[in-house]
């Protein structure tokens, strides 16, 4: 897609859309990326960022990050900033997948011990962490005890045995939205996800054990404060939401916003998908409350993997996982909406920030931060293609611009469907395993799909964040085992 | 097949294009292809277990979208793999569209099903039901 004749060049690595690019935009849109960059983002960027450019009390501008790709309503990259008194709360700045999300696992052990047991470690995960179509988790819960963990997230999993407390403090939020209202979600909902705790889902989640190479440490400092202190360091990241459940919790209040929209609030969108309410109404209350619930539930959900994984690797090397050094980096969500404090044309003030696959990367020194990284910035956790690698990034002060928001992935840049007929899953495992990475997965077809010719260019994308200033590189991590979902 | 997968729009995600000569046959293969999407084999389903389906909407476009939402909430709180059996739309008195309908399917069985990608959601973005001259179509994008 050619680069939109309108677009003006800020700087290396933003770009801006001007309100006159159509009609009905409130504020410019500002997309981050390289040249090569916004020259392969798909003509859906441009046209979906402008629309959230039109959402009644965004702020500044409507964003898209260097990961930024078609999706519904918003980009997927897409982040806004809201008025809370004007503005509005739509679903489709946060995705059906809410508290889509990245988490980090350290070990104290290197390559060299892990490799000879790397078949059996990725066989147990794959057996211990269901992934695949509408897959139900090992955790039995009732209705009324799924609305515990919904209204407590993490907190939940600490009292149940899933956690260690340390779990907690390196989670967003602690782990737990306050003022999840279990009553504003619907039994559907419920239906859909109380039985699928523990489980990874589909797609481009996926659980990865990984390895921090000397030559892929870009901060070393900055990498020692996140726990990356060995040489070829062994990390585990995975990728995953809340399931059903938070899918069921959008596709409610998207039907309830689209009755209550023009009718009831005189509000006109340009896509169905970004159908929203006023922030303080009863139905933007409503949502706000219910998405918090999913928001926990997929805080949970991670909680309880990481639970399987400890056990996965004290059976196979015998150990305790704390003896094992199992520590959690940190858990981000990419899909979310948050009231945060932030500064508004020189004022500090609240503000209802959208991110749909974007992270919060919050800069050193802010409130929100655990004491352990209050100096370093925030841990901000960037999952490649399989094929590639990963990134751990840290958030810096010059994120302000976009409300401390950058990436989330590497970004797609082929169908799935093409990526079906141009790769075969069964050929693309053996390839990979020839080059060091063994991978497995419930689906051929699924495994194709997310061929890392698919994707952009890792590389490309955290480079554009780094040169934008929104969060610096500090360890590339490079994949060795995979369960793919 | 009365439906094919769209390559180029929203990528990351997965769209088809439905049709039938009936509103019936346009809604039953929109049903298959949303299964598609999650089975490789629409044949391996066997369709012992029975679903009823008693549904309506104002608008016949939004039928369609909380008829597809029916087989996904299956798909998750079940396990269910659906395929219509049976289904009748109506128009009532006062306007609105209804849907009777019957699906038959099975509990996914990883050993006989082969799973592709799992559907999260309908999306609006783009969706679409049209009459044409041959009956009807629609266009949908899931959210993978």
């Amino acid at each position: 897609m050619p680069i939109p004749s309108e677009a003006r060049r800020i700087s290396d690595t933003v770009w801006e859309l001007p309100r006159s690019y159509k009609e009905g935009m409130l504020v410019p849109a500002r997309i981050y990326a390289s040249e090569k960059l916004m020259r392969e983002m798909d003509a859906g960027v441009f046209d979906q960022v402008t629309n959230v450019a039109c959402l009644p009390g965004i702020l500044n501008y409507a964003f898209c990050m260097p990961d930024g790709h078609w999706g519904y309503g918003f980009p997927i990259g897409g982040v806004a900033a809201m008025d809370p008194e004007e503005g509005v709360i739509s679903p489709g700045g946060i995705g059906f997948d809410i508290n889509c999300g990245m988490r980090l696992v350290l070990t104290n052990l290197t390559l060299e011990e892990v490799q000879p047991r790397l078949h059996t470690l990725v066989d147990q995960l794959f057996y211990r962490v269901p992934a695949g179509v509408g897959s139900h988790g090992f955790v039995k819960l009732s209705h009324d005890e799924f609305c515990s963990v919904a209204e407590q997230g993490s907190r939940w999993c600490l009292q149940n045995g899933y956690a260690w407390p340390e779990d907690l403090e390196r989670t967003e939020e602690g782990g737990c939205f306050a003022g999840a209202d279990v009553s504003k979600v619907s039994v559907r909902a419920i239906d859909r996800g109380y039985n699928q705790i523990g489980t990874l889902g589909s797609g481009n989640h996926y659980l990865e054990i990984q390895v921090a190479r000397p030559e892929n440490i870009f901060d070393a400092e900055t990498a020692r404060a996140f726990g990356i202190t060995l040489p070829n360091q062994i990390v585990i990241m995975f990728h995953c939401g809340s399931r059903g459940f938070g899918h069921q919790v959008a596709t409610d209040y998207l039907q309830t916003f689209l009755g209550v929209m023009e009718r009831k609030y005189g509000i006109r969108v340009l896509d169905r998908e970004l159908a929203c309410a006023p922030f303080r109404s009863r139905e933007g209350q409503d949502y706000f409350a219910a998405m918090k619930c999913a928001v926990n539930m997929a805080f949970a959900n991670r909680q309880v993997i990481l639970h399987r994984i400890r056990e996965v690797f004290s059976n196979v090397f015998h150990r305790d996982p704390r003896d094992l050094g199992m520590e959690m980096v940190y858990d981000v969500a990419h899909n979310t909406a948050k009231l945060e404090r932030h500064r508004v044309g020189g004022k500090l003030r609240e503000v209802l920030v959208h991110r749909k696959g974007s992270t919060r990367a919050f800069g050193p020194g802010m409130e929100g931060l655990p004491e352990c990284y209050r100096k370093t910035g925030q841990p901000v956790i960037i999952g490649g293609s399989m094929e590639t690698g990963s990134y751990l990034l840290a958030g810096l002060e010059s994120g302000a611009e976009t409300f401390y928001s950058t990436a989330h992935g590497s970004g797609r840049t082929m169908s799935r469907h093409q990526a079906k007929k141009q790769f075969r899953g069964e050929k693309l495992q053996r390839d990979m395993e020839a080059r060091g990475i063994y991978v497995r997965s419930v689906s051929w077809g699924g495994l194709a799909e997310e061929a890392g010719p698919a994707y952009k260019d890792i590389d490309d994308v955290v480079e554009a964040t780094e040169l934008a200033g929104l969060s610096k590189r500090v360890v590339r991590l490079t994949p060795i085992g995979n369960v793919k979902g | 097949m009365p439906y094919r997968y769209l390559d180029d729009i929203a990528i990351a995600d997965v769209a088809f294009e439905a049709w039938g000569k009936t509103l019936e046959e346009m809604f039953s293969a929109a049903a298959d292809a949303l299964m598609n999407v999650m089975v490789a084999d629409l044949g391996s389903i066997r369709q012992d277990e029975k679903v009823a389906f008693s549904l309506e909407n104002a608008e016949l476009d939004l039928l369609l979208f909380n008829f597809l939402n029916e087989l996904i909430y299956f798909k998750d709180a079940r396990r269910l793999l659906l395929r219509i059996e049976a289904l009748t739309i109506e128009r009532d008195d006062s306007g609105n569209f209804t849907l009777q309908g019957r699906a038959g399917g099975e509990v996914l069985d990883p050993d006989r099903h082969s799973q592709l990608v799992d559907v999260k959601a309908v999306t609006l973005h783009r969706f679409r039901v049209e009459e044409t001259p041959q009956g009807w179509e629609a266009t949908v994008v899931l959210d993978i």
